[in-house]
């Protein structure tokens, strides 16, 4: 058990068996993507309070959601590296910085754009709101920790650090619209029981939110294999993994 | 300086900036949360202050909301099923903003009359097709089960603290 | 058409919505490959350099 976790976690091993899978990934998200928009758009009722505005909820809700459970993962790999040094969590850490930045700014302006005509405000300095706000805040500091410091092991610990502590964030957004008098409505998707959304408007809500997720793991393990291959550019399997036809040969006259 | 120490008090400040903007954030959303926040029936009773900015919220009173002809002023009244206060506001109203809706407003009190310089509209975590909405107002005597502003009654009147 | 492109009078909530984010997640898929053709440019000219040694 551990001798195989240990082998999935070498990097070379990573980058087989993501090279396979990364695609794959990809095309999954593009087709739930794809159908979930069009679905979302032209073929649900509109909403008996807000009409067509409600449509927002299909890109918001996914990319609000997403934004927690990337964080989540990256906290998690930072601190599997901390205590372990296992580097290929540093190289997920690393690379799930940015697509949970990028979720974090859609749902803060997809909100915003949608707030506008149902509360009647862009913003507003709300619980909710505002500890979506610091979450962005948390991903650029992180990513920008790593990038400032030049030796890696030191960077890739600060950024472990900061996401680490970041980590309190996470259920205050959460339960900020229970726990305050926020503008902010409570949770559509997460209800048990009978589900906050009619039938007809929600399978493509959860196409997206799935969608969304698939894009999350397609778009890191894109960004980690690129980042292994600069990390190790000067190992054997790279050169070969890389097609780079002097190694191949060196390693055929070996035999 | 070396280029490292240099790199360091780059990080030190960049953290130090962070944190602090971090809390400044929280406070200001907390302080903003915590403050100023009246029921209807507080305004009523003159517990509300009179020289001070602060918010109402409650659910528009049905039949009370009266427009004027030419210009964008509206008067209407928000209750918490306990007291109950009039607003008036001049200006483009949310388009949530209906009868029985839950709404807040921020503004001050002069005389009997809340006068407010914003209006928000709250809604809940519900979304339906307009034809179940109906369905589901038959089933129960022609009232919103919730929705329509009528389950955020609850989380409107905020803080927990019901009147008695 | 015409009645869906308007989105009952939210045309410009609903669509500048979808753009954004439309926008947003096409920049952060293409991020990767741009990377990566660059790094692999870089380190094949590398090699070819070293074996020309």
């Amino acid at each position: 058990m551990w001798s195989f976790l240990h082998r999935l976690s070498s990097p070379p091993t990573f980058y087989r068996w993501s090279g396979v899978i990364t695609p794959i990934f990809a095309v999954i998200a593009a087709a739930l993507l794809l159908v979930g928009t069009v679905w979302g758009l032209a073929f649900t009722p509109t909403d008996y309070q807000q009409g067509d505005s409600f449509r927002i909820i299909y890109v918001h809700v996914p990319a609000a959601m997403l934004s927690l459970s990337v964080y989540m993962a990256m906290a998690f790999s930072a601190a599997i590296f901390l205590i372990w040094r296992i580097k290929l969590a540093d190289v997920f850490a690393a690379s799930f910085a940015p697509v949970g930045a990028a979720f974090t700014l859609l749902a803060l302006v997809t909100g915003s754009i949608w707030g506008r005509p149902t509360w009647g405000t862009w913003w507003e300095w709300d619980a909710r709101l505002t500890s979506e706000l610091i979450l962005l805040f948390l991903y650029l500091g992180v990513m920008a920790l790593r990038s400032s410091l030049p030796e890696r092991n030191q960077a890739a610990r600060a950024a472990a650090l900061l996401a680490i502590v970041g980590v309190v964030n996470v259920p205050i957004i959460h339960f900020s619209v229970e726990w305050w008098n926020s503008l902010h409505q409570g949770s559509t998707v997460s209800k048990l029981g009978r589900p906050a959304i009619d039938p007809s408007m929600a399978t493509p809500l959860y196409l997206m939110i799935f969608g969304f997720m698939f894009f999350w793991l397609a778009n890191a393990f894109s960004r980690a294999r690129v980042e292994i291959v600069d990390r190790e550019q000067n190992k054997r399997w790279v050169r070969e993994a890389l097609g780079d036809k002097a190694e191949m040969q060196r390693r055929a006259g070996e035999k | 300086m070396s280029p490292k120490q240099q790199t360091r008090l780059v990080f030190v400040v960049a953290l130090v900036i962070g944190v602090s903007l971090a809390a400044f954030l929280v406070f200001k959303a907390l302080g903003q949360n915590m403050m100023y926040f009246y029921q209807p029936s507080q305004v009523a009773a003159g517990e509300a202050p009179t020289d001070q900015r602060f918010r109402v919220g409650g659910l528009v009173v049905p039949g009370s909301v009266s427009r004027s002809k030419d210009t964008l002023a509206v008067d209407f009244d928000v209750t918490d099923n306990v007291g109950t206060t009039t607003v008036r506001f001049n200006g483009i109203l949310p388009d949530l903003f209906r009868e029985g809706q839950g709404i807040i407003a921020h503004g001050k009190l002069k005389g009997d009359v809340f006068e407010a310089d914003k209006v928000l509209a709250k809604h809940d975590e519900n979304y339906m097709p307009p034809e179940i909405a109906d369905a589901l107002k038959k089933s129960n005597d022609g009232v919103m089960p919730f929705g329509d502003g009528k389950g955020m009654a609850r989380k409107v009147m905020t803080n927990e603290v019901q009147p008695k | 058409m015409q009645e869906f492109l308007q989105m009952g009078g939210y045309a410009g909530y609903v669509w500048s919505a979808y753009a954004i984010t439309a926008v947003v997640l096409i920049a952060t898929a293409l991020w990767p490959g741009i990377r990566r053709r660059r790094l692999h440019a870089a380190l094949r000219k590398r090699w070819q350099w070293e074996r020309s040694e």
